[in-house]
């Protein structure tokens, strides 16, 4: 099956726009908040399609250089560096929000924002 | 090949995301959470990127679920059904549209001549072998290029688990205070019986 160059590009470009859109629809629309951070860390993932599809070149291979083939195409390695960075600053964040879900938890007795916002704890 | 392989593993990562918005379970929300990482994973493997590929089914589909599942153990797991504003949804229907129509401008994917890979990464690509004798340019970028970077990283992760052990440990002496105020009017109530 052959698909043209712009049909793909196209593509990935909209599911990524449709993920980061919803994962951003999770975050406001729900009280839930541990559904939240579900949100927040998706959108998180959605950066990296962003950063990453156009780091990809065709014809080329990961970027490990091959001592035996000199001239070979390589994919581009700067995007792979800064999400590897934001993945691991994703998760300290997660986890810093899911202390306060705990402690909120304890605290009042639900995770639900309208039932704490409405004071009907 | 591979193109036809990462438009299916993007449909799938799009069905999956329809099913994390409609789901009230937060126990399925956070499997289907581990399942959308997967499929990531695999995506990430077709761009090229092995190391975040790694790096992603490590800390994205393995250390994020299981901090998720420990707390749902100690919290409630069904969601509550509440209507909110109608307005919202239509409103993120027009920011898809527009992003999905200025997404007609941004960069042509797949391209080795744009500006994006020829400046600084061609640099990284020719030089690493020479500087640092690490074949792996993603790490040879990672750990002394950008070292500066890393070094950033780490404090971070450090401060997020300082916050993580005050807010834990605020529930603790929480809990102490209870204790003792139940220990102390407990044996009032008995003198009181007395």
């Amino acid at each position: 099956m052959y698909f043209p160059d712009w049909f793909i590009v196209h593509y990935s470009y909209m599911i990524t726009i449709f993920l980061m859109v919803s994962s951003l629809y999770i975050i406001v629309m729900r009280s839930n908040m541990i559904k939240k951070l579900v949100g927040l860390n998706l959108f998180q993932t959605t950066i990296y399609l962003l950063y990453l599809s156009p780091s990809k070149i065709t014809g080329g291979t990961v970027p490990i250089i091959m001592y035996d083939k000199p001239g070979a195409i390589y994919s581009n390695p700067l995007p792979q560096v800064l999400i590897l960075t934001a993945i691991v600053v994703g998760v300290a964040t997660l986890s810093v929000g899911l202390a306060l879900v705990v402690r909120i938890n304890e605290e009042f007795g639900t995770i639900e924002e309208d039932e704490l916002f409405d004071g009907n704890v | 090949m591979q193109s036809i392989i990462g438009m299916v593993l993007m449909t799938l990562l799009a069905v999956v995301m329809i099913g994390i918005i409609r789901l009230r379970n937060l126990f399925a929300v956070v499997i289907f959470g581990g399942i959308y990482s997967l499929l990531m994973v695999g995506l990430l493997l077709v761009l090229d990127a092995v190391d975040v590929a790694m790096t992603e089914a490590a800390v994205g589909g393995g250390l994020s679920t299981v901090l998720m599942l420990s707390v749902l153990y100690s919290t409630k797991e069904e969601e509550i059904r509440l209507v909110r504003m109608r307005a919202f949804p239509l409103f993120f229907m027009v920011v898809t549209g527009v992003l999905i129509f200025a997404t007609w401008d941004l960069l042509p994917l797949a391209i080795a001549d744009l500006p994006s890979h020829t400046h600084v990464s061609a640099y990284y690509l020719d030089n690493s072998l020479k500087d640092t004798g690490v074949p792996n340019v993603v790490t040879s970028v990672l750990a002394s290029y950008r070292g500066y970077d890393t070094l950033g990283e780490v404090t971070v992760i450090f401060a997020a688990g300082i916050a993580v052990l005050v807010l834990l440990q605020g529930s603790r002496i929480a809990k102490k205070k209870v204790s003792r105020s139940d220990s102390i009017s407990g044996s009032d109530s008995v003198s009181g019986l007395e």
